[in-house]
């Protein structure tokens, strides 16, 4: 392993199986008043956002995953996993962060979330 | 270099469209600072009316959401009025004394409604139309159902009449002058557009004049100078505008009628331009957003150092947005000795045309019932083309040169390159033809996202649909049957024909074998998919939980702040002491916020955390409730009343009957929620003619009815036929139900589907072909076998244990 990546690895920290999290499905890592949800998609890639809408900040982990986006349960505003940005004609992001898969152990970096 | 400091006072509809073409001319060029009075983002004002008349929602009608702002790095002061400009530290401060430094300052005030300072007009209940708060404040006032008079019949007064009609309220329009619309429209047409609205039930009093608004704190009615008094609770007054200049005019600018600026939009400041109502260019201010667009292009422009555009005047047509009154006016029409006119009335058909000549060139045209021909008129009058050749059939329209009559389509392809389709926006024929060929655009969305052609006022959608249809051929049908969604090219009727046909059995087949054109769907075709798979394959079709909205996904309803509510069964209504003590104990055990009584006949707790509803779902289940489905695409409530046991005049036990039909139909899944009642007479207190399916009782037996809305349509039942025993009752029910289970298209409700199949096609499958019943209500008792399963037992017992726990909750670390 790099120096380099040595030195990130002190900050992630584990936060479950990616066995947790069901395909097309989303599950929450809570973090003081932060929450984060870990999108898992038909494809198995993982992705961590703010469960916070652009809209009117609703729990994106409760949407529908598909083709690399959930659908808002609130007013089906479609957000894109990757970018956190809002698709069509709706505007707005969502914060993104890393998530790192490693030996199906799911990590985030504990600086990005501070 | 360092970005220069723009700054714009008033966040209308000018400026907007202003910011628009400076992003694209000059991106970089500066830091741009809003101040709005109105406390929102930008939106189309000229859509207030749809909305006042509950067409639209004010979320359809935002033109820049908040995302748009902070994507451009403009920094927008919502509810901030700009009190003072200070050209020589060029400076603005607003009311809540924030100040910002300008290099360029944009005025942008727009104006203000013009109240008549008659006596009583400052009591409650007088309101103008200028802003959403007023729609909103009108909105309320409407609910009274009460009597509104509307000041003035202009453009404004009109649509304000309408839209409170619309709500119920009893409206008389109070114009001043003998016509309405007179700026518009001549005597001819105005009255013709007084005919229909008086038939439409809206009182007009022309010629008359407010002597004062009558009431002590808030208004009773309205005093004409002729004595006569109208009752009413609302006055609104649309009398005209004023442009609003009081900001420009305390810092020194030269004002007339409006902000005078050059033809590059720049006040006598050159550092200051102005755009939209509030700005007097070539001696002329202007109400309608067109020339107000055009202002907004050349504004950006000049701001990008660019001075070559000038300001030109255009007259603008005028169109009114009334559903179903169509009228056109353009130019000059004031008759003259240099003038010539041709007129064609249509009695019958209430059609008034008129067309205004000078010197064999047309000057003006009005146009009432029927205005398909204004648009090429505004091009011959714009071109100044001689009609001298056409002169004897100019009147009957474009359809009608060169021999032949054309249809629609043909006149529409006959129109000019330039021909103006797009009032508001100024978009001509040749701009949707590209963009459609370029873009390769098959959606009258697309073309309204790429072109804004038909975005604005709307009234231009006809023409755009027709050069679609011009444009695109045979792949423009409006009428197809529509694509479940951007997934696929099959409707919801080929999909559900095909799975039945291919023994498609799961979500990927289906995907697969009818070439689905994404990897895994929408949130619009996979809560469809998944039903007509739980629907056609009971037995071997698992459940995708994954593809279903969440509400049917934890089982209780997502409320706008995540949490959740749950509402339990109480079949038919009835209730116990045991079971009110139970709901009492389990709502103060997990401090629920809210406890409410349903317009369903049942109990809905609200505000419950997620994580907590496993805990209240087993508390619950305790004391014998399961899931009352309030979320679900499936059965909902049956409402009864108390029918034979307690009613005097109860004709059989519509409460027994009720209880009976949830008890046999509940957990079932459907196209659309589905929701019974059963009256114990005609006098109906259960409500079941505007139910999904409804009962009443009678002496005789069973009066089955079906195919009510009382939700978005109101609609009341149609009759299926007549039964004498409840066990008959049961089965009809029961069999018209998966009927509908089996035909309907995902979300739509059973009025709508008995719409499309027909009502004696369902009466003689249903009440005349006794085997085909049976096999129908056979099909659902096997399907229950698997649907009656309480879901929040299920979830008591772990299964989807996940939904409800987060999966890990990291330590806030310590401050070092
Ligand atoms: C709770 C309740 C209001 C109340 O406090 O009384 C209610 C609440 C909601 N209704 Fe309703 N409706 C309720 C009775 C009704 C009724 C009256 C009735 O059932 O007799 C109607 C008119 C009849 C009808 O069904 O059309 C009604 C017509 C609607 C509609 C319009 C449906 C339509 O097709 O026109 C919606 C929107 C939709 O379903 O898309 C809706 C949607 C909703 C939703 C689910 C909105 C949403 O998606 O979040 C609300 C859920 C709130 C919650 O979490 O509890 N609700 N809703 C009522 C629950 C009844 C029950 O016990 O199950
Ligand atoms: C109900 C209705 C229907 C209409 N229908 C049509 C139609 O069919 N076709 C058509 O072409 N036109 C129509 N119009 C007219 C059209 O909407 C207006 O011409 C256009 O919106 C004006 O745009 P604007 O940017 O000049 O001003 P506005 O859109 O009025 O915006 C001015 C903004 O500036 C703000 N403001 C004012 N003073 C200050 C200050 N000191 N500090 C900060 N902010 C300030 C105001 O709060 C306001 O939000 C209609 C208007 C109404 C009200
Ligand atoms: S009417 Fe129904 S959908 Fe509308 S706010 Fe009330 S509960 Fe919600
Ligand atoms: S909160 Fe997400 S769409 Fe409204």
């Amino acid at each position: 392993m790099s120096a380099v990546s040595m030195a990130l690895d002190s900050s992630l920290v584990d936060i479950g199986s990616i066995h947790d999290v069901p395909q097309r499905g989303a599950r929450c890592v809570k973090k003081g008043e932060l929450t984060i949800a870990i999108f898992r998609t038909a494809e198995d890639q993982f992705f961590a956002l703010e469960d916070k809408c652009p809209h009117k900040n609703g729990p994106l982990s409760q949407g529908i995953v598909h083709d690399g986006c959930v659908t808002c349960p609130l007013h089906n505003w479609v957000i894109s996993l990757k970018t956190g940005q809002a698709q069509g004609a709706d505007e707005g992001a969502t914060k993104t962060y890393t998530v790192i898969v490693r030996d199906e152990r799911l990590l985030l970096d504990l600086e990005e979330l501070s | 270099m360092s970005k220069q400091k723009l700054v714009v006072i008033g966040n209308g509809m000018a400026p907007g469209r202003m910011l628009e073409h400076l992003l694209e001319l000059a991106p970089d060029q500066y830091e741009i600072t809003i101040f709005n009075a109105e406390p929102r983002v930008n939106y189309d004002r000229i859509m207030l009316s749809p909305v006042l008349s509950g067409e639209k929602d004010y979320e359809e009608i935002i033109i820049h959401g908040d995302g748009w702002y902070i994507n451009n790095n403009i920094t927008l002061y919502k509810g901030h009025k700009v009190v003072d400009i200070d050209r020589e530290a060029q400076t603005v401060t607003s009311e809540h004394g924030v100040v910002e430094s300008y290099d360029k300052l944009v005025i942008a005030t727009g104006s203000n409604p013009f109240i008549i300072p008659v006596p009583g007009h400052d009591l409650a209940g007088v309101l103008s139309y200028r802003d959403l708060d007023d729609v909103t404040a009108m909105m309320l006032a409407a609910q009274a159902r009460d009597k509104a008079v509307v000041i003035g019949g202009g453009l404004l007064g009109l649509e304000a009449a309408a839209g409170l009609q619309a709500r119920g309220m009893d409206v008389t329009v109070v114009h001043l002058m003998p016509t309405l619309m007179e700026r518009q429209l001549d005597p001819s047409a105005g009255y013709l557009l007084q005919r229909e609205l008086e038939s439409r039930g809206i009182k007009v009093k022309t010629s008359a004049n407010t002597k004062q608004i009558l009431g002590d704190k808030k208004v009773t009615g309205l005093e004409l100078d002729d004595g006569e008094i109208i009752d009413c609770s609302l006055v609104v007054m649309a009398v005209g505008i004023r442009p609003s200049t009081w900001l420009a005019d305390n810092a020194g600018l030269e004002i007339e009628r409006g902000i005078k600026v050059d033809p590059q939009m720049r006040t006598s400041d050159p550092n200051i331009l102005s755009v939209g109502e509030c700005a007097q260019v070539v001696g002329q201010v202007y109400g309608l957003v067109a020339p107000l667009y055009e202002m907004a292009r050349i504004a950006a422009h000049t701001l990008s150092g660019d001075d070559s555009q000038e300001f030109v005047h255009l007259d603008t047509a005028t169109k009114l947005k009334v559903t179903g009154i169509d009228l056109f006016s353009v130019g000059d029409f004031a008759e003259g000795e240099d003038r010539d006119e041709i007129v064609l009335r249509d009695a019958n058909a209430g059609i008034y045309k008129r067309v205004i000549l000078k010197d064999e060139k047309i000057i003006g045209a009005v146009l009432y019932g029927e205005t398909a021909d204004g648009a090429w008129y505004n091009d011959l009058k714009k071109k100044a083309t001689d009609i001298s050749e056409m002169r004897d059939t100019l009147i009957f329209g474009q359809a009608y040169q060169g021999g032949a009559a054309m249809d629609p389509m043909a006149a529409v392809a006959a129109l000019p390159d330039d021909a103006e389709i797009c009032g508001c926006n100024g978009i001509c024929k040749s701009q949707i033809v590209g963009a459609i060929n370029e873009k390769g655009l098959t959606s009258l969305d697309e073309v309204r996202a790429h072109t804004k052609a038909s975005a604005s006022c709307g009234t231009c959608t006809g023409l755009v649909e027709q050069l679609m249809a011009l444009t695109l051929g045979d792949d423009f049908d409006p009428d197809a049957e529509k694509s479940m969604c951007p997934c696929t090219d099959l409707g919801h009727g080929d999909v559900r024909r095909l799975i039945k046909a291919k023994s498609l059995k799961t979500i990927p087949a289906v995907m697969q074998e009818l070439e689905w054109k994404t990897s895994c769907g929408c949130a619009k075709c996979r809560p469809a998919l998944n039903y007509y798979l739980v629907c056609d394959w009971p037995d071997e079709y698992a459940d995708d939980y994954q593809s279903r909205f969440i509400n049917e996904r934890v089982h209780a309803n997502i409320q706008k702040d995540g949490t959740y509510s749950v509402v339990p069964r109480m079949w038919g209504g009835m209730t116990s002491s045991k079971e009110l003590r139970a709901i009492a104990d389990v709502v103060d055990k997990f401090e629920i916020p809210s406890v409410k009584v349903t317009g369903g006949q049942r109990i809905d707790m609200l505000g419950i955390k997620k994580e907590d509803l496993p805990a209240v779902w087993a508390d619950l289940g305790k004391a014998g409730f399961v899931s009352g489905q309030a979320y679900a695409k499936g059965l909902r409530t049956v409402k009864t009343c108390v029918g034979s046991d307690w009613c005097r005049f109860g004709t059989q036990d519509s409460t027994g009957l009720g209880i009976k039909l949830e008890k046999f139909m509940w957990g079932s899944w459907t196209p659309a929620k589905l929701k019974l009642a059963v009256s114990g007479c005609p006098r109906n207190c259960a409500e079941a003619t505007c139910k999904d399916i409804g009962i009443i009782c009678v002496d005789s037996g069973y009066e089955i009815h079906f195919a009510g809305a009382a939700g978005l349509d109101i609609k009341g039942t149609e009759i299926l036929g007549n039964v004498s025993t409840e066990n008959e009752a049961l089965e009809h029910v029961v069999a018209l139900a998966q009927m509908y289970r089996e035909q309907g298209f995902y979300l739509e409700r059973i009025y709508k589907w008995a719409a499309r199949i027909g009502l004696d096609e369902i009466r003689s499958q249903i009440m005349d072909n006794e085997e085909r019943r049976q096999e129908y209500f056979d099909r659902f008792v096997f399907s229950q076998k698997f649907a009656q399963v309480d879901p929040w037992s299920e979830r008591v017992s772990g299964k989807d244990k996940h939904e409800f726990k987060p999966m890990a909750a990291l330590q806030l670390e310590a401050a070092e």
